[in-house]
Parts: structure tokens; C-alpha cells; sequence
């Protein structure tokens, strides 16, 4: 691979070599990243670049991640950027340091350069030993020095640990129980709290009956609780979890709020949107004259809301003591989360310590900023005292920022082919992003006295865009044009989401091409081989096409060998369908092309998905492949399942029986195959290139089952009965 | 208080707690077993099962009271890194498992499975974890996990 001309920003950022590798102890390398462990194995990735650049076996590294005193400023976790950008970044650093020593070495002991060689941190010369190490030289070496970024990366042929699948370096904790999680840590002298959340932003306690709570507390009997207000941040603390649990259950019905107006619950379906005023941009082509309407085709795919639905609520540790604050998190961000913290806490930013700790799965801007910003609100109002704040399942399910609703309708002109010759992406949707880096959306700093303004409502519409992102297709049609319309209030809070508007973006326009192709009488593959001149993208689908006997149906899956649950060939009034879907996430990370297929029998059932996908070099193969099953599981459920419910108080889907997810009787069964695994081109997020191709192609299958076409999701089965009502 | 007699992972131990205490909080915050997980605390998602006398069950809703000379086994007591549990084992040789939260309650719940059924169908495995949710999409991973570690253990029974 060649080096990049220019040095990566993230070195511009951190450049000294020592903030991302050091020899601190004989036989061991520290190896600092600052993207942290968010499910996606990361860490593991991590550790094989560096073991390849440094020439060290992998055990040797200890991984020092997402910590403000300790690691690299890379921002947040997130956008399938940790490899593309993170990882590039600490390979290029790696190889300097590796060809500084053997520099060192040449010039120190009169070795020609060329005999020099690396074998896991030994220094060899023409193959010998020569009886210096990394160790042995580091204190002669001052990686206090700047990355000149220029130093030769190994070129994939000689990859050795690079590009073959490693175990995850922190699964066997998890698998034995091992406390590896921020909720499993305790403190001694450790308080629980919990949050009586103010129920909408600007709203204000007019009363707390603080007896009856104290009586709840007492009448649980199981230890003294404390109750801690601020303005409108209401806090419960006590040594006994038990007992603050159960009394944070009780202590809203004890809490009077003013300044909660109801919200229309009809917001909750996405078409509400449509309606409300709006920033409006126009990205891509300039606008286009009329066309023939006998030539203009367009289709309107709407998606409600979605939550996060992490398997587990938020968590973190705060403790302040001797004007210094730490904070354990499971946040995507250590450091937008430590500014935001200063603004909201009033302290120098050098007082405060942001630690990242592992978490349930994050899939994208949940409520750990939130929690974390809990936990340190109390922690500076008891000095001394560690604060654990979890949240409870209903806290985060009701106001974790969900994924907004959207709608998307494809606008497009034909040409004599029946192919498109002008096309217009149109999209309505609430922000995709409010991280809380600026200080402002955090919800304790909301109740706090002196809170902040609202954060404006911005976001870009410029590729690769958030709500816009995938709007436009990869297909080579004349024109192309993204029609964008930012809807400034939500009736909730809304923020990022695997994938953020790709996912019904993506759906959107291979629906789309999928009912174009029928049009014009064209196989759905070939269709869209005719438009599309991108090898890469190319190569996916046709891999795809194989891997599944496209077109054909396949033989529903047998009990044992197929989709797990299911019972034997298709019953009497049971239709099945498949689809293909393909897109190039962010259209500049990895390419996904993914076919579905579906038996519908009142409900639709996924029973196969079959992936292709190119994500250029790829460090981890296996971890590769668990990251694209995993997106591709998510996004059956949002496909069939997925859609937060609204009442007049907010978000009412606060169980996991109201916001049903996939569970495992109702997984398909999955292949996934890495298109040119070893290759030398540069490495593409994967993280979320799965989701949007997958959701799309079940939209496909489902409409080729019933012979009509459903473009609201989730695909319920009362969707699929009016469909076929239609049909 | 009087102190509550059971039996964790082969330990007789005596808990000093209020009689409702959830067994989730007894082994978490009195014993210290953090390996079991709060996931929702309405016996929704399955973070929190252990086996009692044999059987899978939530601890987050079942009273102190009614695990009294009865028998506990959390992920703790089912292997460890030196004599792992071969679905232990399997978990790892299959990399079955993203974020990981959810695997203590998984693992649980698929060992009672093996224990009443030595030779499950894919069927059957994943009816016996649609009980436990997973969110990262781990699933093909777990069921073919169980799978190889039923396979070894019938394997090992016949030797």
C-alpha cells in the first residue's frame, strides 16, 4: 500500500510517536489507541496492525484504549471509521517506530541497514541474532518525536498477522464471567444512584414530596437513601442498590413537573414530517427541466423511529476527590465527553478524567454520555464518594436519543431504456447527530440551573452526510441530485444509529430499482449491472448472485441444517420470495451486496441472507464477517420489527415487549464472504455496511413473494395483509 | 435480619438480606458474582439467568426467600479459564459473541438445555434461548457454538 501523500489529521492531532507506542517493561509493547471496545473487536484489529508493523507476536501488546490522561485524541468511536482512519494511522506510526531501532541499530553497531530485520522486537542481522531488542535500545531511542508519517508500511504479501483471523482479545473475560464491564465495578464507600428524569427539556419541578419518598425508602427498609436536587436534576443515592431501585421507581410519582406539554402521538408513524417546516438543501446535480410526465416515475419509503435497544441500560463510575473528577464510560467519545463535562460541571477541563470501560453493544449515540454525566453531577456533590448511576431499562428505552423517523421519496426520469436518466433522492428527517461534544445535549446539564441552549439544528447535507448519507446512488445515471429536508423539532430526542439515514436510504432507492427493473421486464442483478461501471461494486453483486443461485429460489431450509426453528418445506398458503440489495456505505467505506430470502405466511420470516462484501484489506477476516452477521441480525429487526411508540408523554416502548427485537428463533441463516480479503487496498469500514443492503433486500423478497410492494416499515403483518388486500 | 442459607456454585454461603432482595442483587452486590448481569429487571431479556436446582430462571425476579436451601449456579460456577465448561469452550473456539453482555445469561441457559438434551436440534437450541436476547446479531455464532459443544460432550460421554 502506498503511504498517504499527506499525514493522516489523526497524527496531525497526536503526533508524537510516543502517545501511541511505547516499551515501558521488558518484553512488552503499550500500544495506545484512543477508539475504544464497543462490541465491533476493535481492540483485537488493533492489536494485529500494530503486532505487523512492529514485528512483535501480538501477546507481547498491551492495549492502553479511550482514556484522557493515557491515550490518542481520536474523537468518537464511530462512523465504521476505527480501521479506515484509527488503525491506518497507528500502522503508519508502528512502522516508524519499527524503522527508527533498525535505523538505530545500523548506525549504532555498524550493521548495513539492508541485513537489518525485525523478528517479534528482536533485532536480526542477515537472519542472526544480534543481541538487541526493542528493549534493549528503547531508552537510546526518543520516540518523543513527531511522526513524519513518510516511514514504508509492509505491503499485504507480507502481512503475516495482518489479514488472518485473530481470536477477540476480550472474549474469554466475558465468556467466564469476569467482571470486564463498567457495571461490574464497585468502589469501596460506593453509593447507587438513580435519576427522577425530567420529563421533557424545559421542564420544571414545581413540587417533590420528599417525605413520601423518604417513607417509600423507609417502608422498603433496607437502608438510609439521600435525595439529592439541583434545579430540576433530581437525584436518589443510597449504599443499598436494592433499595434505590425500588425507590426510583416510586419517587416519579412524587414529582410534580411543570412545562410538559403533550406531544401528538401520531408523530410516531414517519409521514408527520412531511408537514413541518424544515431546512431545505439541494445537493448534486443543478435542478433539471420538466420531463415528459409519461417518464417520471417516484415512490415514497417511510421508517418510524428506532432505539438503540442495548442489551443493557447505561452505566458509569464518577468519584471527586481533592478537586479532581474521574469518570468511567461506556462512551464512544472520552474526550468530546470531558469537554462537555467541564461546561456543564463549571471545572478546568485539566481537572477531569474520562476513562472508557466496556459496555453493553453501542450501535451508535445512546445514553452512556447521559449516564456518565449523572454520575459525575452527584460524584462533585459528594466529594470523596464514588457514584455508581445505572439506569433503569425503562430510563433508557424512554430517553436515550432514538434514530429519527424519515421519510424518502425517489424521484426519476426514464429514459427510452427504461433506465434512469435524472435522479432525485428527496429526504425529511430530525437530526442523526447531537453528540453531546459542545456541552450541550446532555440531559443532567438540561436540568441543571443555568442550562445550555438548545443545540442548533445542524447538520450537514454535503457527503457523507447523516441524514443524507447513501441519498445518492453509486449507479452511473446522468444526473444525480439529493433534495434535503433537515427537520429542526422532533418530538423526541434523535441522534445517531448504525448506519444513520442510510438505512432507509438505501432501502429507498434498491426498492426503487427493484420496481424500476420489473418495469422495464429486466432480472434485478442485470438491471443493476447495466448502470453500475464501479468494479468493486460490481464484483459484490455478482458474488452475491452466485453465493445464493440467484435468481432462483432456494429450498426452504430444513429444520437442523437451515433457518433455525424451522419445521420442514413451506406450508399450504406460505409464499417466498428473495430480493438483492446492494450499497457502498457512505459510498467511500466497504461494499455490501446482500440477497434475502423470505417465506411469508400472514408475518414475514427471513430465512436466508446471503453477503458479499469488499472492505479493501481487511486486518481481521473472522472479525470482519461478525461485524457484517451482526449488522445483518440488527437489521432483519428493524426490517420486520423495529418501531418506537409514542404517547402523549414521550416514548411509551419502554420494555423489550413493546420494542420487540429479533430473538433467536426468528435469525436466518447467514453466509458471509469477504470479496478480495488480502488485497493492498487501503482498509473500508464495516461495521455498517451490512444494515441498509440487508433491510432493502428483505423489501425486495417480500415484494417478489406477495407481487406487491411494501414501502413503510417495519414489513408487520399488517402491512403484509394490506398489501395483499391490494394485491 | 436472619441471615438466608443457599448454595452458590457449590458454596454454602449465608446472605444477610431483606427476604424480597432479588437473587440478581444477592449475587452481584452480597456476593460479589458480578458475572450475572442486570439487563431490564422484568424477566425480559434473560442478562440474569442462573440455574436454580437444575433449572433456568431469572434471577432479577426471584425473592431471596425463595432460593433458601437451594441450590445456585451462575456463570462463575460453570468453568473457569483453566477448566473451561466445553461451552466455554465452543463460545470461544466459534468467537460467538460481540459486546458480550448477554453471554453469561446465554450460556447458562444453553447448559440447561444439554443437561435435559444431549443431542438438540438447530431448532431446539434456538427455541431454548428465545428467552435471552442479543442485540449485536451474535446469533449464528452462539447456535453453531452450542452445537460443537453438544457434539463434544456427547463425544466425551461416549469415550
Amino acid at each position: 500500500m502506498n503511504n498517504p501523500p499527506t499525514l493522516p489529521p489523526l497524527l496531525v492531532d497526536n503526533p508524537r510517536l510516543d502517545q501511541w507506542v511505547s516499551f515501558p517493561e521488558p518484553a512488552h509493547v503499550r500500544v495506545s489507541t484512543g477508539r475504544v471496545e464497543i462490541g465491533q473487536g476493535v481492540l483485537t484489529a488493533m492489536r494485529q496492525i500494530a503486532a505487523e508493523e512492529l514485528d512483535v507476536a501480538p501477546e507481547r501488546i498491551g492495549l492502553q484504549t479511550g482514556d484522557t490522561d493515557l491515550t490518542p485524541n481520536e474523537g468518537y468511536t464511530a462512523g465504521s471509521q476505527s480501521i479506515q482512519f484509527g488503525g491506518v494511522a497507528l500502522r503508519l506510526v508502528c512502522a516508524e517506530v519499527r524503522g527508527l531501532f533498525l535505523d538505530h541499530a545500523a548506525a549504532a553497531f555498524g550493521f548495513a541497514r539492508a541485513d537489518l530485520a525485525m523478528k517479534d522486537g528482536a533485532i536480526t542481522h542477515r537472519g542472526m541474532p544480534t543481541g538487541h531488542d526493542y528493549w534493549s535500545l528503547a531508552a537510546a531511542i526518543d520516540l518523543a518525536r513527531h511522526a513524519s508519517g513518510r516511514a514504508p508500511v509492509k505491503p499485504a504479501s507480507e502481512h503475516r498477522v495482518v489479514g488472518r483471523s485473530a481470536a477477540r482479545v476480550d472474549l474469554a473475560a466475558k465468556v467466564f464471567g469476569m467482571p470486564i464491564f463498567v457495571h461490574d465495578m464497585a468502589m469501596d464507600g460506593m453509593v447507587h444512584a438513580r435519576i427522577v428524569r425530567q420529563p421533557r427539556r424545559g421542564a420544571t419541578i414545581t413540587a417533590v414530596d420528599e417525605a413520601a419518598i423518604y417513607r417509600a425508602a423507609q417502608k422498603a427498609g433496607k437502608g438510609a437513601i439521600e435525595i439529592l436536587r439541583d434545579g430540576n436534576f433530581l437525584a436518589i443515592t443510597g449504599a443499598d442498590e436494592t433499595t434505590v431501585e425500588a425507590v426510583a421507581a416510586i419517587a416519579p410519582g412524587h414529582v410534580a413537573w411543570d412545562g410538559v406539554d403533550p406531544i401528538n402521538p401520531a408523530q410516531e408513524e414517519a409521514r408527520w414530517l412531511l408537514q413541518q417546516p424544515s431546512i431545505d438543501r439541494v445537493v448534486g446535480a443543478p435542478p433539471a427541466d420538466p420531463a415528459p410526465a409519461a417518464t417520471r416515475r417516484e415512490a415514497t419509503y417511510t421508517r418510524m423511529h428506532i432505539a438503540h435497544a442495548s442489551i443493557a441500560p447505561s452505566c458509569a463510575m464518577a468519584l471527586y476527590e481533592g478537586g479532581h473528577l474521574e469518570v468511567w464510560t461506556h462512551t464512544q467519545g472520552v474526550y468530546p465527553l470531558k469537554a462537555a463535562l467541564a461546561r456543564t460541571l463549571k471545572l478546568d477541563p485539566t481537572a477531569i478524567s474520562v476513562k472508557h470501560v466496556q459496555g453493553p453493544g453501542c450501535y451508535g449515540h445512546n445514553g452512556a454520555d447521559d449516564a456518565a454525566a449523572d454520575a459525575a453531577v452527584i460524584a462533585v456533590r459528594k466529594p470523596g464518594v464514588p457514584v455508581r448511576v445505572r439506569w433503569r431499562r425503562e430510563e433508557e428505552f424512554g430517553f436515550e436519543p432514538v434514530s429519527p423517523a424519515m421519510v424518502t421519496t425517489v424521484h426519476a426520469t426514464l429514459d427510452g431504456a427504461g433506465r434512469p436518466a435524472d435522479w432525485t433522492t428527496e429526504i425529511w428527517s430530525g437530526r442523526h447527530s447531537s453528540r453531546p461534544g459542545g456541552g450541550g445535549n446532555l440531559l443532567a446539564a438540561e436540568a441543571l440551573p443555568d442550562p445550555p441552549p438548545a443545540p442548533p439544528p445542524t447538520e450537514s447535507s454535503n457527503p457523507p452526510g447523516a441524514g443524507t448519507r447513501n441519498g445518492e446512488p453509486l449507479y452511473d445515471f446522468p444526473a444525480k441530485r439529493i433534495h434535503h429536508h433537515l427537520i429542526a423539532e422532533t418530538p423526541v430526542r434523535t441522534s445517531s444509529l448504525r448506519g444513520l439515514g442510510a438505512t432507509l436510504n438505501v432501502f429507498a432507492i434498491e426498492s426503487f430499482m427493484d420496481e424500476l427493473a420489473l418495469e422495464a421486464g429486466e432480472d434485478p442483478v442485470a438491471y443493476r449491472l447495466a448502470v453500475l461501471a464501479d468494479q468493486r461494486a460490481r464484483a459484490v453483486i455478482e458474488k452475491v448472485a452466485e453465493m445464493s443461485g440467484w435468481p432462483l429460489l432456494n429450498p426452504p431450509p430444513q429444520a437442523g441444517e437451515g433457518r433455525v426453528g424451522a419445521s420442514g418445506p413451506s406450508a399450504a398458503g406460505t409464499v417466498r420470495g428473495r430480493g438483492i440489495a446492494f450499497a457502498r456505505y457512505k459510498n467511500l467505506a466497504a461494499y455490501a451486496a446482500i440477497v434475502a430470502e423470505v417465506e411469508i405466511e400472514e408475518t414475514v420470516r427471513v430465512t436466508r441472507v446471503w453477503c458479499a462484501a469488499d472492505a479493501g484489506l481487511v486486518i481481521n477476516p473472522d472479525g470482519a464477517k461478525n461485524q457484517l452477521e451482526g449488522g445483518i441480525v440488527q437489521a432483519v429487526s428493524w426490517a420486520l420489527k423495529e418501531g418506537v411508540r409514542l404517547d402523549t408523554a414521550g416514548i411509551s416502548s419502554r420494555d423489550w415487549e413493546s420494542y420487540p427485537v429479533l430473538r433467536f428463533s426468528e435469525v436466518p441463516e447467514i453466509a458471509c464472504e469477504l470479496v478480495s480479503a488480502v488485497s493492498d487496498n487501503p482498509p473500508l469500514g464495516i461495521g455498517e455496511a451490512s444494515g441498509g443492503p440487508t433491510v432493502a433486500a428483505i423489501g425486495n423478497a417480500v415484494a417478489h413473494a406477495l407481487g406487491a410492494r411494501i414501502r413503510d416499515l417495519p414489513l408487520t403483518r399488517e402491512r403484509v395483509m394490506a398489501a395483499l388486500l391490494k394485491a | 435480619m436472619q441471615p438466608v442459607s443457599l448454595t452458590v456454585n457449590g458454596n454454602a454461603v449465608s446472605v444477610s438480606a431483606d427476604a424480597d432482595t432479588p437473587l440478581l442483587d444477592v449475587l452481584r452486590n452480597h456476593l460479589g458474582l458480578v458475572g450475572t448481569k442486570f439487563g431490564c429487571g422484568a424477566e425480559q431479556c434473560g442478562s440474569c439467568m442462573v440455574l436454580i436446582d437444575g433449572n433456568p430462571e431469572k434471577s432479577c425476579g426471584k425473592a431471596l426467600s425463595s432460593v433458601v436451601g437451594k441450590a445456585v449456579l451462575t456463570i462463575e460456577g460453570l468453568g473457569t479459564r483453566e477448566h473451561p465448561h466445553p461451552l466455554q469452550q465452543a463460545f470461544l473456539d466459534e468467537q460467538a459473541g460481540q459486546c458480550g453482555y448477554c453471554l453469561s445469561g446465554i450460556l447458562i441457559s444453553a447448559k440447561a438445555l444439554l443437561d435435559r438434551n444431549a443431542s438438540p436440534s438447530r431448532g431446539e437450541i434456538a427455541a431454548a434461548l428465545d428467552d435471552n436476547i442479543c442485540r449485536c446479531g451474535s446469533h449464528p455464532r452462539i447456535l453453531r457454538a452450542i452445537e460443537r459443544a453438544a457434539l463434544k460432550m456427547r463425544e466425551g460421554a461416549g469415550r
